[in-house]
């Protein structure tokens, strides 16, 4: 079955408005071939697990501009772990000083999709990277 | 097998969304359990949400939700969007609508793709459903692809069927076409708050005031909703719940059912055409005119076990 098309869950965490970008890159995965759930704006981190963990998505895209990526993404990855959704891809998409971005991976954020990253990029490495558990 | 069914009773979220993901997929170690999952459901109120793009649905189904979560019942919801046709991708955005209910643990709303069916449904929606029926949700809402004015699939599958217009719906004579409004149950004219609403009600009213179609079927029940304010939906709700009685009737039961096994066979036989070793040469015949299609699919029948 892995022909079967990726799911992802795409979703702004926190309070910030801006969710041109997000709108694009679903728009883009979805000609990529992608079935793509977006969820909108002001996601807590619990709404974003609970929803990922009903879609039983293989990839969680997170696109954040506030600043608040420190609080918010190593929460999100924790509450999806924690539904034992242990195979799930999280990435973010976003404004992200490389200082933080070494935090971030070590606290589960697989990659992180800074300005000019092109979707075909983005694409690519969710198909190498997706896992599916058996 | 029967595992599987306690597991979903227990009422795991994990288990059944990973089911959901095997049924979507078309799994094939699926299929000796499918029988199990089918005798396990038949409780839930199965309830059909269509009609056109930006009507409201989705805003229609969040307050429905928000109604029967007051009435103490655990709601499942399968919303389908349509998949590319060229890219096999899709947008599933029915959850914006809904993410107030994300967090709570009564209500499991599973969005899918359409992955190619042309009905406003997806090819497994029916497994879905019964698999949701079989996890103890009651009701269960499925929310169709915006549908024009024959995507009728979902009147199949659904006990109760609801058909969400706009006061801008058009004139009279659209209420009479044959199609999308010929397979409500009830009609919900939704932003009943726009000018004319009462009037696109009255309309309706005056124009479905007879059954149509299969004459077990009383006439369909009009309502004005607004979904963004709540205004109309326990009325709707009441409405749905009060319809069950008839679609519960033997009669009807028996129509759905029918209706589900022809489909069923139509699909099984063509994939079973399809991987026929006369299958290619018999489509190429017909591509070059030396065939018509039903003499074509009359010779791959009686191929076929």
């Amino acid at each position: 079955m892995t022909d079967t098309p990726i799911r992802i869950l795409i979703a702004k965490p926190g309070l910030d408005g801006h969710d041109r970008g997000a709108k694009v890159l679903a728009r883009g995965l979805r000609d990529e071939g992608f079935e793509v759930i977006y969820t909108g704006l002001r996601q807590t981190p619990e709404m974003i697990a609970d929803a990922a963990e009903q879609e039983d998505v293989d990839v969680v895209g997170l696109s954040i501009l506030s600043g608040a990526h420190m609080a918010l993404l190593p929460r999100t990855v924790a509450l999806l772990r924690e539904r034992g959704m242990d195979e799930v891809l999280v990435a973010a998409g976003g404004i992200i000083p490389d200082a933080d971005v070494t935090k971030l991976k070590a606290a589960g954020v697989a990659e992180i999709f800074g300005p000019g990253t092109s979707i075909g990029e983005i694409a690519r490495y969710f198909r190498e990277h997706v896992r599916r558990e058996a | 097998m029967n595992q599987l069914v306690s597991e979903l009773a227990s009422g795991g979220r994990r288990p059944l969304a990973r089911l959901l993901t095997r049924i979507e997929n078309g799994d094939p170690e699926l299929r000796p359990m499918l029988p199990a999952l089918f005798a396990a459901g038949g409780n839930a109120h199965v309830i059909g949400i269509t009609g056109p793009p930006g009507s409201g649905k989705s805003t229609l189904v969040n307050a429905l939700i928000t109604e029967w979560r007051q009435r103490g019942r655990r709601v499942g919801i399968l919303a389908v969007d349509p998949s590319s046709p060229y890219t096999r991708g899709a947008i599933l955005g029915d959850r914006i609508r809904m993410m107030e209910h994300a967090a709570d643990r009564d209500v499991f709303m599973r969005s899918m793709a359409a992955r190619g069916e042309l009905g406003g449904l997806a090819a497994t929606t029916w497994i879905a459903a019964a698999a949701l029926d079989a996890a103890g949700y009651d009701p269960i809402l499925i929310e169709t692809v915006g549908a024009g004015q024959s995507e009728v699939e979902i009147a199949r599958l659904a006990e109760t069927t609801v058909v969400v217009e706009v006061p801008e719906m058009g004139d009279e004579v659209q209420a009479i076409k044959a199609g999308l409004l010929e397979v409500a149950d009830i009609v919900a004219v939704n932003k009943g708050d726009r000018p004319g609403a009462d009037r696109a009600a009255r309309q309706l009213r005056a124009m479905m005031s007879t059954a149509g179609g299969r004459v077990e079927r009383t006439p369909p029940v009009i309502m004005l909703t607004t979904a963004t304010t709540g205004v109309g939906v326990a009325d709707l709700a009441d409405a749905i719940e009060a319809h069950r009685t008839s679609a519960r009737a033997p009669v009807a039961a028996r129509g759905r059912a029918a209706s589900q096994v022809r489909r069923a066979m139509a699909d099984l036989a063509a994939r079973r055409a399809e991987a026929s070793p006369a299958w290619d040469e018999t489509v190429q015949a017909v591509a070059d005119r030396q065939l018509d299609p039903l003499t074509a699919a009359e010779r791959l029948l009686d191929r076929v076990p």
